[in-house]
């Protein structure tokens, strides 16, 4: 059993909020997301967040670090479009590798140094492991509803080298996340199970589905408990939702998975529902008070934040998750009856 | 106790099998090898209809769909992946999890690979030995999906007891022990063979398969047994009765032994208790082989029950059932042939008729509540309920008047409005006809309801909740005043508010601050008994009182923090960001047939064609598109019935021409002046006169180089030199609404009450699209080369606008007097305008007419003080009128 896994039965671990929130308050221009590495890139480079692992490094160990100092547990590496797939807009295919390792390595680093300042309190790193901009289980033609533009082989194969390259790079758990088709993170959870197994190493797996509507479904159309049947044949550290809905509209889809989930319940919510211009304006203290809603009710073993979440909500949701017990796990099902 | 593990599958939904579930029912039709009409629909690629079939399955109760392409014929991995892909596009069909069923391992991950559910894969054996066997299971649980697991080993098929129970123990051995496969997601195929086929070896193929089935379950833990049932009976061929009892006996014993999936033919199948004895008795012989002459006995037998068929009838059986039961059934179904008859034998039967209300009659209505609650009825369903229910308490009400000694006790009374100057009420009375039949007794006062009137009513009713509803945007203001007025006569009971120019919005920062107690904004009927429940119950209402005022709260912090980031032009800024048009090149139309035109008692069946009937199901709390929408998983069925039944009224409309259509329009010589104005010329008993057309401006600040739009943008300007034109029209269907809504209210009918309204609605809607089409291809004759279906007339696909006042490109519903005056609506038409400047009859249409091919429809949005004076300068009125008219897009 690794150091999380114990951990998770015994407080609610604390996940970070988001790093493109944060990365904004930068205002980095095209030339600082080249660096002086890629300066004769030929497309645009800006708004790949991904890159500033190499040619901003110490921004991104920075806001690791403040969110460390917020309170955080596990922070998440800057990988969220971190394959071939999501790289294809950049040209940036053949750097992918090199980014995830690195981005592991500066996450794993401050975590190293935070963890030797207080050992008392052992900080991790979750390898990101994105959506990607493809989906498998839908066209995106709407005359054509049996196209695909990606199949499984090709995101398994994507998968594979980003969570290949974030073990070595020292994730201590790889994070499969904002999963709107099912079948997308059932490819990464294929990729990771070969990986366990070719390379030898057991490691922790998060899952985050996300609930894109009203309805409780997620783009892909499933409800939040057959996402969690479709997901639950490896066996998980966490299942659990984020981004898309605030903290409030999430609470009955993290009650179906409290209820029926084998595995720890994780929840990153975004501070509130965007406004008129797509940004987030939920304080801090309001997003704490509606995660309290999970708290009493002892819904959840992870907690976090997603878009428009600073140190400052999760300074807000650390302290008031440290006076709730966590949800208590059901008997883990033994590997053999 | 032992722990139990279920069998969890999904599809877009979950399916949980425990212990305790019901037989799991396989769909079998969408198998190239077990149907033909299936295999031909793949060979000749008519996916559409193959999708069919299997939508088909899952609306007769399938809970799994198998899925098989393993023919010789076609390329099973490419039509596999090809079919699910389409299928899992249709949320009605994918919402079930698929059986993958292949005899070929690359047509079985290909399926995988392209399902995102928990899949169930038919099948994997030890039939090519172990190592196979542990490959295949192994990537089985990497993709995530049960598995199928024939009794096939080695040497060969299991063909008897011994051989069932050791190769079912081996397989498990393996796959949970090697493999580490979940045992509860191991499905045993045991091997179903035919009985009586009159050859002894045969004999017992049925009850070895049941014995079989017992040990695995009794020694094989959580896993489960399925088996393709039809096998059993296919010495039987030809003999329908004797293959259905034979069926039902050999699940009947099977299910028993705990087999809990099946392929079954849900039509192949009778009723077990409904099988008559003798055959009975001669079926259960040769299943469970109680007799060495079983299968003799059986032919013999059979020759007598040849040619017995079901018969086809209209299901009256629930006439049947106990009083209570036919009640409920009624109400549910909507069914009012018989509730007469059966509410007269409850009276009769009650010691007190007002019993029968408080009885069966709310213990069906209960039921519907609880049904449309859980989202398993829908509103229309609903209001045929309550259409079953007034009937039924019409028939009641003269006997317990004539029984004074009790009141009936009702869940509490809502006053029921639509606000001063409005006349709309679908929405309303949808609401209200819900609450009714959630015993809340309704005081309905109807439409253009003054203040006074509601205050003073609900005062004397002594009501319990007020709900106000209105769709033009001066209401908003009657139930703001309403708000302020309850406040001052310090009333404490709950308001309501609703209907389409109502927003959350503007409940929360302009009505809810007007009055202490609770302000609900409630837009559709389903949320109205829950509302209402939650505002009442002594339990919750001040928990959920102050959650609203919270609510509201925040919406009203966020929202003036939204409001502040917008940046606004001043009006001359704007106008000097007007849209530009080239009057040099664009190019001008004189109309055909210019001046007034009047259309009489218009052919009502020209319009059919010309129906958006979108909006229609909308109008009944069933959002889609149509025809999708009568496709669709949830409402589909709803939203057919609902289309049947409004086919049924439109053609009683067109046949006995209940409904008057008229129009009157105008066609004129027009240009803008002082930017933001339309100079229009007519003429009235041959004496030239001048009318002017008052338009608003976009103020928002644009980004890049997007204009700030005035309808006057579309008309060339006065010093351009340039004879431009304009048209302005007024149709309606309305005549005849009122009282044939009122009629079938007197019959106890508010859901045709209700229906007659949206489909005038829609007429008017059609009548208006219709004449604008004229007016392009002939009136006018910009567009006389036009060819547009009805889906690009409902896109707005055509050339030219006609905007509408009260709309959002020209708000100012005042402007609408201008029309009047210039075409003198009223008095050629009849169609009158309220105090609030609606339409009357509601099933109205006015408008203007822009022909330049450059004009478009925009939302003027929020504009400033400054433009608000200077309208009010333009159009010689009182500042403080044009700012009541132009609140709603004041921005603050």
């Amino acid at each position: 059993m690794s150091k999380l896994e114990e951990l998770l039965s015994q407080k609610i671990l604390i996940l970070d909020g988001a790093m493109g929130t944060m990365l904004q308050e930068y205002k980095f221009s095209e030339e600082d997301f080249r660096g002086k590495r890629f300066a004769d890139w030929p497309v645009s480079l800006k708004g790949n967040n991904d890159l500033l692992s190499l040619t901003q490094p110490e921004a991104i160990a920075t806001i690791h670090r403040k969110y460390f100092d917020a309170g955080a547990d596990i922070v998440e590496t800057n990988t969220f479009s971190g394959t071939t797939i999501a790289m294809g807009d950049y040209q940036m295919e053949d750097f992918v590798y090199e980014l995830n390792l690195e981005s592991a390595r500066i996450a794993k680093g401050v975590a190293e140094q935070v963890t030797a300042e207080d050992p008392s309190k052992p900080r991790f790193v979750a390898g990101a492991i994105g959506p990607t901009n493809k989906t498998a289980s839908m066209s995106p033609d709407v005359n054509d509803p049996g196209y695909r533009a990606i199949s499984f082989d090709q995101l398994r194969k994507a998968y594979k080298q980003q969570a290949q390259a974030l073990i070595e790079g020292g994730a201590d758990v790889l994070l499969v996340e904002t999963v709107f088709d099912t079948l997308n993170a059932k490819a990464a959870l294929f990729a990771i199970e070969e990986l366990k197994e070719e390379l030898n190493v057991d490691i922790p797996i998060m899952v985050s589905g996300t609930i894109t509507d009203a309805s409780g479904r997620t783009l892909s159309g499933q409800t939040a408990e057959a996402f969690l049947i479709s997901v639950s044949h490896i066996p998980l550290l966490s299942v659990g939702f984020n981004c898309a809905l605030g903290a409030k509209q999430l609470t009955p889809h993290l009650e179906v998975l409290n209820r029926y989930a084998n595995s720890g319940v994780s929840a990153y919510p975004n501070a509130g529902l965007p406004n008129a211009f797509g940004e987030y304006d939920q304080d801090a203290q309001e997003m704490a008070s509606q995660i309290k809603e999970y708290l009493e009710k002892g819904l959840v073993n992870i907690l976090g934040g997603c878009c428009g979440t600073t140190p400052k909500h999760i300074k807000a949701i650390a302290e008031i998750a440290s006076n709730y017990k966590p949800r208590v796990l059901p008997q883990l099902q033994s590997e053999s009856a | 106790m032992s722990e139990i593990r279920p069998l969890k599958l999904s599809g877009l939904e979950p399916l949980v099998i425990t212990p305790d579930s019901n037989f799991i029912n396989v769909g079998e039709r969408t198998n190239v090898a077990g149907s033909k009409k299936f295999l031909r629909l793949i060979k000749e690629e008519k996916f559409d209809e193959a999708l069919d079939v299997a939508r088909e399955q899952v609306d007769n109760g399938a809970q799994i769909i198998d899925v098989n392409m393993d023919d010789g014929l076609i390329d099973g991995k490419e039509a596999m992946v090809k079919f699910l892909n389409l299928l899992v596009a249709e949320p009605d069909i994918s919402r079930v999890p698929i059986m993958i069923d292949s005899s070929k391992w690359e047509i079985i991950e290909a399926g995988l690979q392209v399902v995102q559910g928990k899949c169930v894969v038919n099948s994997i054996s030890l039939k090519e030995g172990e190592q196979e066997f542990i490959e295949n299971a192994k990537k089985i649980k990497r993709y995530g999906a049960a598995v199928i697991v024939m009794a096939f080993d080695e040497t060969g098929q299991a063909d008897n007891y011994e051989r069932r129970i050791e190769i079912a123990k081996r397989s498990y051995d393996i796959l949970v022990n090697k493999v580490k496969f979940s045992p509860e997601d191991i499905i045993f195929d045991l091997n179903i063979f035919p009985v009586g086929t009159g050859m002894d070896e045969h004999k017992r193929n049925a009850i070895d398969f049941i014995e079989g089935t017992h040990w695995v379950k009794e020694n094989l833990p959580h896993c489960s047994v399925s088996g393709g049932v039809s096998n059993v009976s296919f010495s039987f061929r030809g003999n329908t009765p004797v293959r259905e009892a034979m069926h039902s006996v050999f699940l009947y014993h099977a299910i028993k032994a705990g087999m809990n999936i099946g392929i079954v033919n849900p039509s192949m199948l009778e009723v077990y208790d409904e099988i008559p004895k003798d055959l009975l008795e001669h079926v259960e012989d040769v299943i469970l082989d109680r007799r060495e002459d079983a299968t003799e006995r059986l032919l013999d037998f059979a020759e007598n029950v040849v040619g017995r068929k079901k018969e086809n009838k209209v299901d009256l059986s629930w006439r049947e059932k106990p009083l209570q039961e036919r009640i409920t059934h009624a109400l549910v179904k909507g069914l009012d042939a018989y509730i007469l008859e059966d509410i007269e034998q409850a009276r009769i039967e009650a010691e007190k008729p007002l019993d029968v209300i408080e009885g069966p009659l709310m213990i069906g209505m209960n039921v519907v509540g609880d049904l449309f609650g859980s989202g398993k009825m829908f509103l229309p369903q609903v209001v045929k309920s309550a259409r079953v229910m007034k009937k039924a308490v019409a028939h009641l009400l003269p006997y317990i008047e004539a029984d004074k000694s009790n009141k009936r006790q009702s869940a509490g009374k809502v006053l029921m409005a639509t606000v001063k100057g409005d006349v709309h009420d679908i929405g309303k009375n949808i609401v209200a006809v819900v609450l009714g039949c959630n015993n809340y007794e309704i005081i309905d006062l109807g439409v253009m309801v003054p203040p006074e009137k509601i205050i003073e009513t609900a005062k004397k009713e002594n009501v319990d909740v007020i709900g106000l509803s209105g769709l033009i945007t001066p209401s908003l203001d009657e139930m703001v005043f309403l708000a302020k007025e309850m406040e001052r006569q310090e009333f404490s009971v709950p308001l309501l508010i609703g209907g389409a120019t109502t927003s959350k919005a503007h409940t929360a920062v302009k009505i809810d601050p007007q009055y202490k107690h609770a302000v609900a904004h409630v837009n559709d009927a389903s949320r109205a008994v829950t509302v209402v429940g939650d505002l009442l119950k002594e339990s919750s209402r001040e928990k959920y009182k102050l959650e609203l005022k919270d609510q509201y709260e925040v919406f009203r912090k966020n929202f003036s923090k939204r409001s502040k980031v917008k940046s606004f032009l001043n009006i001359e800024e704007a106008r000097k960001n007007k849209f530009q048009i080239d009057w040099d090149k664009t190019e001008i139309f004189k109309p055909n047939k210019p001046g007034i035109q009047i259309i009489e008692d218009f052919d009502l069946k020209e319009l059919v064609d010309y129906i958006d009937w979108s909006p229609f199901f909308r109008s009944w709390d069933l959002h889609g598109r149509y025809p999708d929408i009568l496709k669709d998983e949830k409402v589909g069925e709803q939203a057919q019935n609902l289309f049947d039944d409004a086919q049924v009224l439109l053609q009683r409309i067109l046949s006995e021409n209940l409904l008057k259509a008229k129009a009157i329009f105008g066609l004129f010589e027009a240009n803008s002046v002082n930017e933001d104005d339309i100079e229009v010329s007519y003429s009235e008993d041959s004496e030239h006169k001048t009318a002017i057309f008052r338009t608003l401006r976009q103020q928002l600040k644009k980004h890049g180089d997007q204009p700030n739009f005035a309808l006057a943008d579309f008309i060339a300007p006065k010093d351009s030199g340039i004879q431009d034109h304009i048209g302005c029209f007024c149709v309606s269907t309305g005549f005849g609404t009122h009282e044939l809504a009122v009629q079938f209210e007197k019959e106890h009918d508010d859901y045709n009450s209700i229906m007659i309204k949206a489909l005038a609605d829609r007429l008017a809607e059609a009548f208006a699209e219709y004449l604008h089409k004229q007016i392009r291809t002939e009136d006018w004759g910009y567009a006389s080369d036009e060819n547009l279906s009805n889906e690009d007339l409902i896109k707005e696909n055509y050339k030219g606008i006609r905007p509408a006042p009260g709309y959002p490109a020209c708000p100012d519903h005042l402007e609408k007097l201008t029309i009047w005056e210039v075409l003198k609506v009223k008095e050629k038409i009849g169609v009158e305008l309220t105090e609030s400047l609606a339409m009357w009859p509601a099933a109205s249409v006015s408008g203007y007419y822009f022909a330049n091919p450059e004009a478009k429809y925009f939302g003027l949005g929020k504009i400033k003080d400054d433009q608000v004076k200077d309208y009010a300068e333009r159009k010689g009125i009182d500042y403080r009128k044009a700012e009541k008219w132009l609140n709603p897009n004041i921005a603050d």
